[in-house]
C-alpha cells in the first residue's frame, strides 16, 4: 500500500512511521504546518507545532529513508479548529480541540488530499486499533496499552474514514516499548517529553488565551437558586465541574466548596453548587456518527459504556433512541441506528430522533459540548457530541 | 529524472570540485606570513581576481562573505550604516524615524529576495530606517515612474537603493541601467543583489555605476558557504562582523578554498578561460587570469538553456489549461534557465510532492518557513491574487539540462497536474466524515 504517515515530530508517530515501512509499504512522511507563523506557537512546553517539531519529523524521516514533506493546513486548522473551539466555549460548551483536528484536518482534509494524490491510508501514531471483522466491516478498538489509550479522541471517525487508516502502535502494550524500540532504531526523538495540552496555545494557559479572544466581561455567579452570590470575570472561561477560580469569598452554607454547575453565555451567568449537584444521570445529543457498522437497536435498551473525556473512565449506561423514533423502531421492531441518523434533521439536536444514554450510575462534571464516546467492551461504537443532561439530583 | 531547481543550488562543475578538493588539501591560513600562509594567500587572490574579473571589478573590490545572504546584508546594512556614519540629523529628525539619521531613507522594489526585505526591515525596527517601497509591475519589473518618484522628493535622506539584477523567483530582468542611472542624478548610491543573475547575463560591475553588487558562488556550480559583495573604489561600507580585520570590511580567517573554487566557477560561469587552462585537471595553480571574454561560448551556452526553455513553456502553454506563464513572456527580458507558473487549483505543495515522487526536482519559488513554502510576496506584489499565487511552480535550467528531461518532463506534467487540482479541491471542501 502506499501509506502517508502523518509525523508530528513526536516519538510515536515517528515509530509508526516506521512500523508502516517495516511492513513493506511505500511509505511517505508529511508534517502538518498548523500555523504560518511557527514561532508563535508552544515556545515553553512541547507541542506539536514547532519549527523543532517539524525539524525532528524530517530528520526521523530522513533515518527511516523515506521522503517527507511539510503541508499547510494551517488555514484549515485555523477555521475547523482553533475558530471553532472560540466558538464552541463562546457559547458555554466545552469541545475538545484533538477530537476536531482528527475529525476535520487528519482524518478529512490530510486523507482526502493524500487519497487524491494515490495514497491508499494516512498512518499516524494514535494509539488505537483498527480491526476488520469476519464480514470485511472496519472497527474501532481501544489499544492495547490501556493507559495510552486514544480510541476517545477518534471516536469521532466514520467507517469511511477507518478504511484508510492505519495505527501502527494500536498492539503496542505500552509506550515505554515504543521509546526503547525508538531508541533501538537510532531515532533522535526516543526520549522526546509526550506533548500534552492543546498545541495552539503556547503557554497552556487556556484561560487567559480564551478570554483574549472571547472577551471577558464581568457577570454574575449564582447558586441552584439564582441568588446572586458573587462576581466572574467573563463566564465563557469557565467549564461545567471546575472548581478553582471562583473567589467567592465566603463560604457556603454548608462549608463545602462549590463547583461549576452550568455555564450562561447568553446571560453572562455561571451557577454554582455543592458537589452532589455536578451529578448527571442522563445525556442525549445529536451531531453523532458511528465508527463502523452503526449497531441494530431494538426495543430493549443497548448496554453498553460510554466516557466522556479523554482520560475518564468509561461508565456503564444504556443507549436508548429518544422520542418519536422510540415508537417506530417499537412498530418495526428493531431500527438499525443510521436510520435514526437519517431522522435527525427533522428533530434537531437533542430532539426527536436524537440519542439518549442513561447511566447506570451518576457522573460528575459533564459539560454540554462534549462527547460522549460509547464502547462495546473494546470497540467504539460510535460518539455524540452531548447538548443536553438531565442532573441526577433536582434542585 | 531531472534536477530543474538550479536557481536554489546548482550542481558543482567538475572543474571546480577539483580545484575545490585540491584547494582543500593546502595547508595554511592565507594571513600568516610564513609559507604556508602565503601558498593559501595566492589561492586565495587567484580565486579573487577571477571572481573580479568575471564581473568587471578589480580584486581590490571584491570582500569575500560567507555567501549570498551575508553578502547582501553587508552590501545594505553596510550602506546604510557609512552614509550615516558621524552624520545624526541632531533634532532634525522629524523624517529621520526614530535613530535621528540623517538618510533614514532606503529605496527597495517590492519583489526583492528575502535577504534584501529581512535586512532592511531589520533597518527599520531597530534603527528607524524608514523604507521605501517601489511598485513593480505586472511582470515583476521595478515601476521607474516610482522610482523617480521616491527619489524626487527628498532625495538627501535617502542612503541608498538597493534592488535585484533579476527576480530570483519569475526571472524578471530588471533595467539595472535605469535605476543606476535614476539613483546618479540624486547621488545616492545602489546597491545590486546580482546572485540571480550572475552566470546568467553579462555583469560588468564597473559600467554598472552601482557602489556594491553581491554575488554567490553556488548558484553558479561553486560551494556553498561563499559569496562576495562587489564595493567600488571610494565607497565606504561598514562592517558587520568585527575581529582579525583581514578584510577591510570583513573580519575572519579568509576561505581559501572556497575563493580558488569560486574562482573556477565563475570563470565557468561567464565563458572566462585562464590562459593555459584546457580542462579542469589543472585549475589552481597561480595562473594568470587572461581577462578575454570568451562570449561565443557564454552565448553558446544560454542560447542552448533558453531553448530549452522556450520549448518547455511552449509545451506546458500548449498542453495544460490554466498554466499561466509569470514575469516577461519576452526571452530577452528572463533569465535564461527560468520558467515559473501558476497552474489553476492547484496547490505548490501537491505540484511539487507529484513531480518529487517521478523524479523531477523542481521548486515553488518562494521561501520556506519550516519547510513550508510561504505565499509568494513576489506573486502579490505582482498583482496575483492569493490563490493564483499557491499554484506557483519554478522550473530553472541549468547547462547540463537535456532535451529528453524536458521532453519527459512535458509528458508527466499533465496528469500531474490534474491529480493536484483533484488534491486541491479535496483539501477545500472534504467530504470525509460525519
Amino acid at each position: 500500500m502506499r501509506v502517508l504517515a502523518a509525523m508530528s515530530g513526536g516519538v510515536d508517530s515517528a515509530v509508526a512511521a516506521a512500523r508502516a515501512v517495516d511492513a513493506g509499504h511505500d511509505v511517505v512522511g508529511v508534517h502538518l504546518a498548523l500555523s504560518r507563523n511557527p514561532g508563535t506557537l508552544r515556545t515553553g512546553s512541547r507541542g506539536c507545532c514547532t519549527i523543532e517539531d517539524s525539524m525532528d519529523a524530517r530528520r526521523a524521516a530522513s533515518l527511516l529513508g523515506i521522503p517527507f514533506y511539510v503541508w499547510d493546513f494551517s488555514e484549515r486548522f485555523r477555521s475547523d479548529v482553533i475558530d471553532d473551539f472560540v466558538a464552541e466555549y463562546a457559547a458555554g460548551r466545552t469541545p475538545n480541540p484533538c477530537m476536531r483536528c482528527n475529525e476535520r484536518i487528519k482524518f478529512a482534509a490530510l486523507l482526502e488530499k493524500a487519497l487524491a494524490l494515490g495514497f491508499d491510508a494516512v498512518a499516524t501514531g494514535h494509539y488505537a486499533q483498527v480491526r476488520t471483522d469476519s464480514a470485511g466491516n472496519r472497527e474501532l478498538h481501544r489499544a492495547a496499552a490501556w493507559a495510552k489509550d486514544q480510541s476517545y479522541v477518534l471516536g469521532v471517525l466514520t467507517a469511511e474514514q477507518l478504511a484508510h487508516a492505519m495505527f501502527p502502535l494500536g498492539e503496542t502494550p505500552s509506550k515505554d516499548e515504543v521509546r526503547a524500540e525508538a531508541a533501538a532504531r537510532g531515532l533522535t526523538v526516543a526520549h522526546k517529553p509526550d506533548s500534552h495540552d492543546i498545541c495552539f496555545i503556547p503557554d497552556g494557559d487556556t484561560r487567559g488565551w480564551l478570554a483574549e479572544r472571547v472577551g471577558a466581561t464581568e457577570g454574575a455567579i449564582l447558586d441552584r437558586e439564582g441568588t446572586r452570590i458573587g462576581t466572574h470575570p467573563g463566564a465563557a472561561a469557565f467549564t461545567v465541574g471546575q472548581r478553582k477560580g471562583l473567589n467567592i469569598g465566603f463560604p457556603s452554607d454548608d462549608g463545602k466548596p462549590r463547583f461549576v454547575l452550568e455555564v450562561r453565555p447568553k446571560t453572562n451567568e455561571v451557577v454554582v453548587g455543592p458537589r452532589e449537584a455536578l451529578a448527571v444521570s442522563e445525556l442525549s445529543g445529536s451531531r453523532f456518527s458511528w465508527a463502523g457498522m452503526p449497531p441494530v437497536l431494538g426495543d430493549a435498551p443497548l448496554v453498553c459504556e460510554v466516557q466522556v473525556r479523554a482520560h475518564a473512565d468509561p461508565v456503564p449506561a444504556e443507549l436508548v433512541l429518544a422520542g418519536e423514533v422510540i415508537a417506530g423502531a417499537a412498530i418495526a421492531g428493531e431500527v438499525l441506528a443510521e436510520e435514526v441518523r437519517d431522522t435527525r434533521s427533522a428533530g434537531g439536536p437533542g430532539g426527536p430522533g436524537g440519542l439518549r444514554v442513561v447511566l447506570r450510575d451518576p457522573l460528575d462534571g459533564v459539560a454540554p459540548g462534549q462527547t460522549a464516546v460509547l464502547y462495546l467492551g473494546t470497540r467504539v461504537l460510535g460518539q455524540f457530541t452531548i447538548d443536553r443532561t438531565v442532573s441526577a439530583v433536582p434542585a | 529524472m531531472a534536477y530543474l531547481d538550479h536557481a536554489a543550488t546548482s550542481p558543482m562543475r567538475p572543474e571546480v570540485l577539483a580545484a575545490y578538493t585540491s584547494a582543500l588539501g593546502v595547508v595554511g591560513n592565507p594571513s600568516s606570513i610564513h609559507a604556508a600562509g602565503q601558498a593559501a594567500r595566492a589561492l586565495l587572490e587567484d580565486g579573487r581576481e577571477a571572481i573580479a574579473a568575471s564581473l568587471g571589478a578589480d580584486a581590490v573590490e571584491v570582500v569575500l562573505t560567507g555567501g549570498g545572504t551575508e553578502a547582501v546584508n553587508l552590501g545594505i546594512k553596510g550602506l546604510y550604516w557609512a552614509r550615516n556614519a558621524g552624520g545624526r540629523a541632531g533634532g532634525a529628525g522629524g523624517a529621520g524615524g526614530a535613530g535621528g539619521a540623517a538618510m533614514p531613507r532606503i529605496v527597495v522594489p517590492m519583489a526583492e529576495h528575502h535577504a534584501t526585505i529581512d535586512a532592511v526591515e531589520w533597518l527599520a525596527r531597530h534603527e528607524g530606517a524608514v523604507i521605501d517601497w517601489i511598485e513593480v509591475d505586472a511582470l515583476g519589473r521595478i515601476r521607474l515612474d516610482a522610482l523617480d518618484a521616491a527619489l524626487a522628493t527628498g532625495a538627501g535622506e535617502v542612503a541608498l537603493v538597493t534592488a535585484l539584477w533579476a527576480n530570483n523567483e519569475v526571472g524578471t530582468i530588471q533595467p539595472v541601467r535605469a535605476i543606476v542611472d535614476a539613483a546618479a542624478r540624486f547621488g545616492v548610491p545602489v546597491h545590486l543583489d546580482a546572485i540571480a543573475a550572475f552566470g546568467s547575463v553579462p555583469i560588468d560591475f564597473h559600467a554598472s555605476g552601482a557602489a556594491a553588487l553581491s554575488v554567490s558562488a553556488h548558484k553558479i556550480g561553486g560551494p556553498v558557504g561563499i559569496g562576495a559583495l562587489l564595493v567600488r573604489r571610494g565607497v565606504q561600507v561598514e562592517p558587520l562582523l568585527h575581529g582579525g580585520n583581514q578584510q577591510a570590511q570583513r573580519s575572519g580567517t579568509q576561505d581559501a578554498a572556497g575563493a580558488a573554487a569560486f574562482g573556477v566557477a565563475a570563470r565557468g560561469a561567464t565563458g572566462l578561460r585562464s590562459a593555459g587552462q584546457v580542462d579542469g585537471s589543472q585549475p589552481v595553480a597561480s595562473q594568470p587570469v587572461a581577462s578575454q571574454f570568451v562570449a561565443s561560448q557564454f552565448e553558446a551556452v544560454h542560447a542552448r538553456m533558453a531553448g530549452l526553455r522556450d520549448r518547455l513553456v511552449g509545451g506546458i502553454l500548449s498542453t495544460i489549461d490554466g498554466a499561466v506563464l509569470r514575469g516577461d513572456p519576452d526571452s530577452a527580458g528572463r533569465l535564461p534557465g527560468n520558467a515559473h507558473f501558476t497552474f489553476d487549483g492547484c496547490e505548490g505543495d501537491s505540484l511539487l510532492y507529484l513531480l518529487d515522487a517521478a523524479g523531477y526536482s523542481v521548486s515553488t519559488g518562494s521561501a520556506c518557513q519550516a519547510g513550508v513554502p510561504d505565499v509568494s510576496h513576489v506573486l502579490l506584489a505582482m498583482g496575483l491574487p492569493e490563490s493564483a499565487a499557491r499554484g506557483a511552480l519554478r522550473f530553472t535550467l541549468g547547462p547540463e539540462t537535456t532535451e529528453a528531461e524536458i521532453d519527459a518532463l512535458l509528458t508527466a506534467l499533465p496528469g500531474v497536474v490534474e491529480q493536484a487540482r483533484a488534491a486541491g479541491l479535496a483539501a477545500r471542501t472534504p467530504s470525509l466524515g460525519r
